[in-house]
């Protein structure tokens, strides 16, 4: 059965492979910061829980949560990418991915964000901007003091 | 039966989505339209467009007629004793909603026993959460086994004097459980419960006869049944109907009003404030006519043998775990998990070679958990499918499997 270019892109091994092993996956004990995010229309889940050192850098990032190969594996990447990062670098490689998927303008720094510059396939695909951006919403709730 | 010609009344189906054929397999949340309901909607629209119940020129007599026509229909469609007893609604939900606010409001207390089941759809079970908070009225289940039937030594022993209302589905959208309405009606009777069926699934995929049934009230929605959305019907018993207070106030269900107070019309035009969509009725009318000419036991034949075909191919594909009846005995559709692919991946990829389904918690997130999914995945089948799509259907699952494992 042939596959079209835009699922191959949207579903790149190295995806797949983050979706199905997922890094940094698991909670990190109390004192910490936690967040739960959720999308109520598909029912995907994903809590962050990360802690931040005296000089204000993310020093341990984990991640819980179920849902589709997307939102996991953004969720598995951005817990990469974001560990030894500050709350503000956070919130700049946040919206730079953001564009990325939405595909709304060139991203300040594409090389900070990595492989996760592989999910752009999302842009052909807007119903699942919503899952790539779950656990960078949990992400930015957790840094906000979370709830 | 010349299913390819009936096929053949369905305009949309006709078109390719990405390169391939469209299979649509999501007749359980919206069934496509024949050619003569949106025909209708055009011809009410072009030539007979009034509002009904009002004026005395032509027009406004043409569209009344029509309307009141298509309740005649409702009423024979589900073999209800009388046309007064057809409330118009925009569908399921705010037909349940009607009930709730209305004979619930009136008749729930505390200490009351709300009775529904653990497959519910969350439009028969948020209105009852809703009502029970407001009359302190309890909520009980009827849990669901692993086969996806109701258990029938709950419905023995939580059965009792103190359940006031017993609302339950008739097919499940989310299991395809055929649920023995008869049977569940009449041992609520027997303990003076009323009775709410939910015919969502079942209205337009099997023959309803209300009465035989025995059920209190039935709601069902058009827009599953081959008709316009945003339009469906109560059926209520007229001795239920003729003590319930309003719902909705506004002009049409009034008889007199005076500054101080008003007085109410008899059933159904009590429960049908406002301006009605007219056209949607029209159309609702129209679709039960066209499903009448193919035959409801023909739609049903030919809906069962598709969903047990697609239970035979489908349980051949590895890592799938297929929720439901395994009897035989289901309504048009299959739910699943497959090992391979979260229900969203699935659905995405299916999409991209023309078969649409739908993927998720289906409004019965309850259900979910109990059968500890996430989601499942669904397809879901109606009389213009064919055993050819099916096996389109089976090529993609095999197709998925490799892809994502």
């Amino acid at each position: 059965m042939p596959l079209s270019d835009e699922l191959r892109d949207l579903y790149q091994q190295v995806i797949l492979d983050h979706s199905r092993n997922p890094r940094n996956h698991g909670e990190i004990p109390p004192p910490c910061l936690h967040a739960h995010g959720d999308n109520p229309s598909c029912g995907d889940e994903i809590d962050v829980w990360l802690r931040v050192d005296e000089k204000g850098a993310i020093e341990d990032l984990k991640f819980t949560g179920q849902g589709c190969a997307i939102s996991q594996a953004s969720a598995s990447m951005m817990t990469q990418k974001i560990k030894g990062k500050t709350k503000e670098q956070a919130a700049a490689m946040r919206e730079d991915f953001r564009r990325i998927v939405m595909g709304d303008g060139a991203p300040q720094d594409e090389d900070a964000l990595g492989e996760l510059v592989l999910l752009e396939g999302v842009q052909k695909f807007p119903q699942r901007v919503k899952c790539a951006m779950l656990a960078w919403r949990a992400l930015e709730q957790a840094l906000d003091g979370g709830k | 039966m010349d299913w390819h010609r009936i096929r053949s009344d369905f305009p949309i189906l006709t078109q390719e989505v990405n390169g391939h054929p469209l299979v649509y397999l999501d007749s359980a949340a919206t069934s496509q339209k024949p050619r003569a309901v949106i025909q209708a909607l055009t011809h009410y629209y072009e030539h007979d467009n009034s509002n009904v119940h009002r004026a005395l020129h032509e027009l406004s007599a043409r569209a009344t007629e029509a309307f009141e026509a298509a309740r005649q229909k409702v009423a024979r469609f589900i073999g209800a004793a009388t046309q007064h007893e057809i409330i118009f609604t925009r569908g399921t939900t705010e037909g349940i909603n009607l009930v709730a606010n209305t004979w619930g409001q009136q008749n729930l207390k505390a200490g009351d026993v709300i009775f529904v089941t653990g497959m519910e759809h969350h439009s028969n079970l948020v209105p009852w959460q809703l009502l029970a908070q407001r009359t302190g009225a309890t909520l009980k289940y009827i849990p669901v086994l692993d086969d996806g039937t109701l258990d029938p030594e709950a419905v023995e022993t939580l059965l009792n004097e103190q359940v006031k209302l017993f609302a339950f589905v008739h097919i499940s959208n989310s299991l395809g459980t055929i649920n023995p309405v008869k049977e569940l009606c009449a041992k609520a009777k027997a303990v003076g419960a009323v009775t709410l069926v939910d015919g969502a699934q079942s209205a337009g995929h099997l023959p309803i006869e209300v009465q035989d049934i025995g059920c209190d009230f039935f709601v069902f929605s058009g827009h599953k049944m081959c008709g316009p959305t945003g339009i469906g019907a109560l059926y209520g018993r007229m001795a239920l109907l003729e003590a319930m207070p309003p719902w909705h106030g506004g002009g049409e269900m009034i008889l007199s009003v005076t500054m101080e107070g008003s007085t109410y019309k008899a059933p159904p035009h009590r429960f049908e404030a406002g301006t009605p969509d007219i056209a949607g009725v029209i159309g609702l009318g129209v679709a039960i006519d066209y499903l009448e000419s193919i035959g409801l036991e023909n739609i049903h034949r030919h809906d069962h043998n598709l969903a047990n075909y697609a239970v035979q191919c489908m349980s051949e594909v590895p890592g799938i775990r297929i929720l439901g009846p395994q009897n035989g005995q289901r309504g048009s559709l299959v739910a699943f998990h497959l090992d391979a692919a979260h229900p969203h991946d699935l659905v995405e990829f299916a999409n991209t070679h023309g078969v649409a389904m739908r993927g998720g918690h289906h409004c019965t997130q309850p259900l979910m958990k109990r059968f500890k999914v996430p989601g499942t995945t669904r397809a879901s089948f109606y009389f213009y499918n064919s055993i050819d799509e099916i096996n389109r259907l089976v090529e993609v699952l095999h197709a998925a499997n490799q892809f994502f494992s």
